[in-house]
């Protein structure tokens, strides 16, 4: 089951990944990380489909996606 | 009273350059001066004058010199590493008498450096900076007000006596906010008298050239030497400078711009606890207080300059104290701040004959 | 489990300062990837600009050079031409190329210098607080042309990809976008080619790359539909993207 990881130290919060995600698997987190920013939460289970979509425009390199 | 306006430094040097006639500004972006091209962008178009972003500072010099040769008061800012491509062209306004206005807000280097404010650039503005054998009018604000109002002084120098003249700030004045006044009267550019070296529309006259060089044989040396004699008159008549607490002084400070400022806080620090200090603040650069230091140097024994530079106008009063008293160096560059309490400290030092000198009283 | 997207070894595992939002963070990876792709990450010097992306000295994962605004195709070709057997790219943002730097690059694809430009393209001046740019777009906002830029004021954007297209020892110019996951893939593409033809020594190649600039557009950091958008409905009209030049060495005169 493909899945995608955010790294929150790292995740600045843009939510790009949110935005270029075909299957709307991202969503906000609504608790904020020690760096401030409300970061991108994982794949909803069973989501994913390892597009990468998410991992190409990630500007902050927070984003793994595993298969 | 006059009235009182908080501003920034940069917001005020723009204004107060405005209000002193100012009607043409080229510059590019550099930190921590971009409040000066931002103001004017938008103040000039108000009161009929024109501004420009230049592609460059180099382009922005050069657009300010054409400017210059028109007659009209413009300016160009910068920072340092900014200040540093406008070299060739100051030295160009230099060489062809042009009256133009410059400020440079400092910030740390050399290099890139970062972008605090600092005050390495006193070599670059007071020795030239460009090439050849020229002066620039320079003075040093050490306050907001003074931001604004040293514009209609280095305008009134540049065009009575046709030098380049530049405001020397750096980076906290440039960025902090203090109440302004705005003492200098300021200028109904309507009343302003075309220069008649002004270049523009030449019916009915003979034509006009703006230029800095001479190929003939001792032309240049012609040319440098007249302009000796305005350097020389400047030194005469345009020296301004600060004291406070002089005359019983045991040891008197000397510092310029934000030092100075960091030099009255030490200043009241040390009487408080009844050393006998004072200071000497220097408000034109160039032409330097000479004349006042050989003076106080036949009776003070000591000299602190206080500077934010690896020690760069301490040479100037090395040079005019010329060993009749000493003369020592607090210095820090890359933009770090020097406290009242390290000035303190080093006076102390002084007093205890604890502290090596810079020069010693031979 | 097999991880898909591993971190590229030319690029250190450093959080980076840029915006949230920002082009450069993606742009960075890229080239990254290209050069761990290429083999060449131990014979690269890059030089970094004066913008929000003179920190690239210490992002990237090989030599770097960090000199005046505007000067990096200068210090590159100084570079290749001591050391021919580096790889050598300039990274550089729009005030730094298109401004400061344009006898820079101009010249350098003049003498058609051997070497692989990375030219970010947001049209605002970033690190320093929002300026116009040189393609900054009519009507667009920025600090010094606050009620918008005005063809009459400060002229028109300029088009470097059009315009360096038309120089004979520029060998390869396209301009691709990173607003959309589809762009990024195209701008790894044509930043690949870019350094392969350098490997290849087939003379000047640069990619100009459309990129989001939410603090300075005014965008929320938060919504990036904002940003994307502008690039979308404002940049992609101005800059069409698409190769602009794309010829070999081999077959000039």
């Amino acid at each position: 089951m493909p899945k995608m990881e955010v790294d929150v130290d790292k995740c600045k919060g843009c939510y790009l990944c949110i935005q270029v995600c075909p299957k709307k698997c991202i969503e906000k987190s609504d608790k904020f990380s020690k760096t401030g920013y409300y970061p991108a939460k994982d794949s909803k289970e069973g989501c994913c489909i390892a597009c990468l979509a998410c991992a190409h425009i990630c500007p902050d390199l927070a984003i793994k996606v595993y298969k | 009273m006059a009235e009182k306006k908080l501003m920034k430094g940069n917001e005020a040097l723009a204004e107060g350059a405005i209000r002193a006639g100012c009607r043409f500004f080229a510059g590019y972006p550099i930190t921590p001066q971009n409040e000066v091209p931002e103001y004017m962008s938008w103040r000039l178009p108000q009161v009929g004058g024109a501004f420009l972003q230049s592609e460059s500072e180099v382009a922005a010099i050069n657009t300010v010199y054409g400017a210059a040769a028109t007659g009209v008061r413009c300016m160009t800012s910068s920072s340092s590493p900014g200040m540093s491509l406008k070299q060739e062209g100051i030295s160009y306004a230099a060489g062809a008498d042009l009256p133009i206005f410059i400020g440079n807000v400092m910030r740390g280097g050399p290099g890139l450096g970062n972008i605090a404010g600092a005050q390495g650039d006193y070599w670059q503005a007071t020795r030239g900076g460009g090439h050849g054998d020229y002066r620039t009018f320079v003075m040093a604000p050490n306050c907001v007000t003074e931001l604004a109002n040293f514009p209609a002084k280095c305008y009134e120098v540049a065009f009575k006596y046709r030098i380049p003249s530049m405001v020397l700030a750096d980076g906290i004045l440039g960025q902090m906010m203090e109440p302004v006044e705005f003492t200098a009267p300021e200028v109904d550019v309507k009343t302003l008298v075309e220069p008649e070296w002004a270049l523009g529309v030449n019916k009915g006259r003979a034509k006009r050239i703006v230029k800095s060089y001479d190929l003939k044989e001792g032309g240049v040396e012609i040319m440098v030497n007249e302009r000796v004699k305005r350097y020389n008159a400047i030194e005469q008549n345009e020296v301004l400078f600060e004291e406070k607490m002089i005359e019983d002084a045991e040891i008197v400070m000397v510092a310029y711009g934000i030092s100075s400022r960091v030099c009255m806080a030490a200043l009241k620090q040390a009487r408080e606890k009844g050393l006998k200090v004072g200071l000497l603040r220097p408000i034109t650069l160039w032409p330097f207080p000479k004349a006042r230091l050989v003076e106080l140097s036949k009776r003070v024994k000591n000299f602190l300059v206080v500077e934010m530079s690896l020690g760069q106008m301490v040479e100037d009063v090395a040079l005019a104290i010329n060993g009749r008293s000493n003369v020592y160096l607090h210095a820090k560059p890359g933009a770090s701040v020097i406290t009242a309490d390290e000035v303190c400290k080093t006076m102390d030092q002084i007093l205890k004959k604890e502290a090596k000198e810079y020069a010693a009283a031979k | 489990m097999q991880l898909l997207n591993k971190h590229p070894e030319s690029l250190l595992d450093v959080k980076m300062h840029y915006c949230p939002g920002c082009g450069h963070g993606i742009i960075h990876r890229l080239v990254a990837e290209v050069m761990d792709e290429l083999g060449i990450r131990e014979r690269t010097v890059g030089v970094a600009p004066v913008g929000c992306a003179v920190f690239a000295d210490t992002y990237f994962n090989c030599d770097m050079i960090q000199g005046p605004h505007g000067r990096g195709p200068a210090e590159a070709s100084g570079i290749k031409r001591a050391k021919p057997e580096t790889i050598v790219f300039s990274y550089q943002g729009d005030g730094d190329l298109a401004s400061i730097g344009m006898g820079e690059i101009v010249h350098t694809a003049i003498r058609s210098e051997n070497i692989t430009v990375i030219f970010v393209n947001n049209a605002i001046y970033g690190m320093t607080g929002g300026q116009m740019a040189p393609t900054t777009l009519i009507g667009q906002k920025a600090t010094t042309c606050v009620d918008g830029r005005t063809a009459k004021q400060a002229g028109y954007p300029i088009k470097m990809s059009e315009m360096l297209a038309t120089i004979d020892g520029a060998t390869y110019i396209e301009r691709t976008t990173v607003h959309t996951n589809v762009g990024v893939i195209k701008t790894k593409a044509a930043i690949k080619k870019a350094f392969q033809n350098q490997i290849d020594g087939k003379g000047f190649s640069l990619v100009e790359i459309l990129s989001m600039c939410p603090t300075n557009w005014g965008t929320r950091l938060d919504n990036p539909s904002e940003a994307t958008k502008f690039v979308a409905e404002g940049m992609l009209p101005v800059f069409p993207l698409g190769v602009y030049k794309d010829a070999c060495a081999a077959d000039k005169k």
